[in-house]
């Protein structure tokens, strides 16, 4: 059993945090995965840092940048995921986009990332038509679990491809938006509900637009859990110690 | 060897539509309807009669003589510059206006470079009633201000683009950030043939009346209604695949399409996609562009806005990895140079974009007895604030141009 089914099934109102490496400094992808560890999240999900994010908001464009310019590779994302994985046995998602793995070599990026011990990736700008026909197998064979997102635009039948096509849980969009809008979440139960009743195969996590404990619970009424990224990535700077920060933030949400 | 996508939007391994899925309700709606709405009598029908009653065409074929002695060779000029709002861009944006209206989106989003493309696209936006944002790169409304103004006394609201090089590729992105924003009633009016499938296509069927024009216009002229060779600009490509479009599968007419060189292949500043570019996607389409080992999209340059783009849109990336398209390139230099040239010996101001595919004439073999058709996709009046400072610097140099 993959480390996020056995997630799934062991617990509820699962907290996944995103975070970008290589922000603020290029050794804090270490520091933060375990400080989220020791904090008491359930699953961290680590953003390649790109230098086109199309679907990202403000805040993961900014962490992006400034992680780019703290040089950070692929390579090195992977030995830090390397490091993490020693001492923790939280699922780790890795997400980036499509012209990365391509530019790395598709069969390379997808045994590297097993090898260091990556459990998913959620690529959003990889259309499930070319994933099935191309990549389907060979992600499963390296021990991946691919996530698709689905959004409210997303009529049934997609919901059900994209559902049938992710391995280990189905990540719900909460609004049309890019990433961060914390408007996002009003209004949406109406939508989760529909999402709940149709039963789908994997666990549901909600994203986008969860930014603190009241919209977190509101998640958790309609699905296993929810991930949250911008309000995380703002709350890294808040003051001046980090660890201090990453505790205070996750505390907030689990009180 | 196929010139037209397949269903998902292929040109040989280049294209597809690689797009968050919360693009993908529109998207796929395009692509299941596009070709329904654009080729019913209605649609044609509307699109033809604005055209020529309101953009202005069909736009001259023009004999350029004294050009054509310089070169010893028969050069005729399209003159995509006389169009309503001074580009060929306009071409596409009525097309697609026409579109955005029966499906019924109440607004209009555009990305643009030289500012063309959002001038054309706020007029078509005034004409039609309908409100209108524009992205421009931060870089690109300094240095193409009087598009600028255009666009707001159009109406139109001129949103900056902050990010990277600030130029057209972040214009791109933040465009399309706010397609994802605003799925519902929003309409996405690309300005060339890039983005997912089915942009690239459908761009290029608005634009093919250039070549649709010059096969008419040809036959008047020369009695053949092909050219030997056809030579036009690449920033993403839209005024080359109209020019190229009805000779993509006439191998006899030779396809010259010229990117950016900036300062030099090899500068680090430039824009020549298929020189230093690889395989890749950018803006939802797999294609040609500049990226670093790791995959980020490398910044371009070219002092050309409307050029200074990372990627080529998928046809083009097909016609030059199949060996159809002939890919040249010219430098900013080059293209001043030949900006002055036709200027002094026609009296035509180009855009500096069209300057890049005049200036591959003294580059290029040419016989006496050919036809050769340069696509002239702009006029010049954006371009006068660097025309003029070039002036200046080579008037110090007390160096003679153009003559
Ligand atoms: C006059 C002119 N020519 C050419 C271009 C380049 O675009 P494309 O390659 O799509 O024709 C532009 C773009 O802004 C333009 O304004």
């Amino acid at each position: 059993m993959s480390r996020i089914e056995s997630l799934f099934r062991k617990k509820k109102n699962i907290l996944n945090i995103y975070f970008t490496a290589g922000f603020p400094k290029p050794d804090d992808t270490v520091l933060i995965a375990n400080e989220l560890e020791k904090a008491g999240v359930d699953m961290i999900e680590i953003g390649m840092p790109f230098s086109d994010p199309l679907a990202d908001g403000p805040v993961i464009q900014h962490s992006s940048s400034i992680a780019l310019q703290n040089g950070m590779g692929l390579d090195l994302i992977f030995s830090q995921i390397k490091t993490i994985r020693k001492t923790t046995q939280l699922p780790i998602i890795l997400m980036g986009y499509v012209n990365q793995l391509m530019r790395y070599g598709e069969d390379a990026f997808f045994d590297k990332a097993a090898a260091c011990g990556v459990d998913g990736l959620i690529i959003p700008d990889l259309p499930v038509e070319i994933y099935l026909e191309k990549y389907q197998q060979k992600v499963e064979k390296a021990g991946l679990d691919m996530i698709f997102l689905i959004t409210p635009q997303t009529d049934e039948a997609r919901i059900k491809l994209l559902d049938e096509s992710s391995r280990g849980f189905l990540y719900v969009v909460s609004s049309a938006s890019t990433t961060g809008k914390t408007a996002a979440m009003q209004h949406q139960e109406a939508y989760f509900e529909r999402i709940r009743q149709m039963k789908l195969k994997n666990p549901l996590l909600i994203g986008f637009g969860i930014s603190d404990k009241k919209s977190f619970d509101t998640a958790c009424q309609y699905a296993s859990g929810a991930i949250i990224g911008s309000a995380f990535i703002k709350a890294l700077e808040k003051g001046p110690e980090i660890r201090k920060n990453i505790q205070q933030f996750v505390k907030a949400i689990r009180d | 060897m196929n010139y037209q996508p397949d269903k998902r939007g292929f040109y040989g391994k280049f294209g597809g539509a690689f797009i968050p899925e919360l693009l993908y309700p529109n998207v796929e709606f395009l692509r299941k309807n596009y070709l329904k709405i654009i080729t019913s009598a209605s649609f044609q029908q509307e699109f033809k009669s604005l055209l020529r009653d309101y953009a202005g065409r069909p736009t001259p074929l023009y004999f350029a003589t004294r050009l054509s002695e310089k070169y010893h060779t028969q050069i005729f000029l399209k003159r995509e510059d006389l169009n309503h709002t001074g580009a060929h861009k306009i071409n596409n944006t009525i097309g697609q206006i026409l579109l955005a209206q029966r499906m019924g989106k109440k607004r209009i989003i555009a990305e643009t470079g030289a500012g063309q493309h959002g001038v054309a696209t706020a007029t078509v936006s005034a004409l039609m009633g309908l409100q209108c944002v524009v992205y421009m790169g931060e870089v690109d409304m300094e240095r193409q201000a009087p598009n600028v103004a255009r666009m707001k006394m159009l109406g139109a609201e001129v949103r900056p683009a902050r990010s990277g090089s600030r130029t057209l590729k972040d214009a791109t992105n933040e465009a399309i950030r706010d397609w994802i924003n605003h799925p519902e009633d929003t309409y996405y009016l690309i300005g060339s043939v890039v983005g997912p499938h089915p942009y690239p296509d459908m761009v290029a069927r608005f634009q093919s009346v250039i070549s649709e024009e010059m096969k008419i216009q040809l036959k008047e002229k020369t009695g053949r209604d092909e050219p030997d060779k056809i030579i036009a600009c690449v920033g993403g490509g839209s005024n080359a695949a109209g020019a190229f479009y009805h000779y993509l599968e006439n191998k006899k007419v030779e396809l010259i399409a010229v990117e950016a060189y900036g300062k030099g292949v090899d500068s680090g500043q430039t824009a020549a996609t298929t020189k230093i570019g690889s395989e890749g996607v950018i803006h939802g389409s797999k294609t040609l562009l500049m990226q670093n080992e790791e995959g980020q999209i490398t910044e371009p340059y070219s002092l050309s806005a409307g050029l200074d783009y990372p990627g080529i849109g998928p046809l083009h990336a097909h016609l030059f990895k199949s060996g159809r398209g002939r890919f040249l390139g010219a430098t900013d230099e080059e293209a001043l140079q030949a900006a002055f040239e036709i200027t002094r010996l026609e009296g035509i101001i180009p855009a500096l974009e069209s300057a890049h595919a005049l200036a591959v004439l003294p580059k290029i073999k040419l016989k006496s007895n050919e036809v050769v058709v340069i696509n002239i996709s702009g006029r010049g009046d954006k371009d006068l604030q660097a025309y003029t400072k070039y002036l200046e610097e080579v008037e110090k140099k007390h160096l003679n141009i153009g003559r």
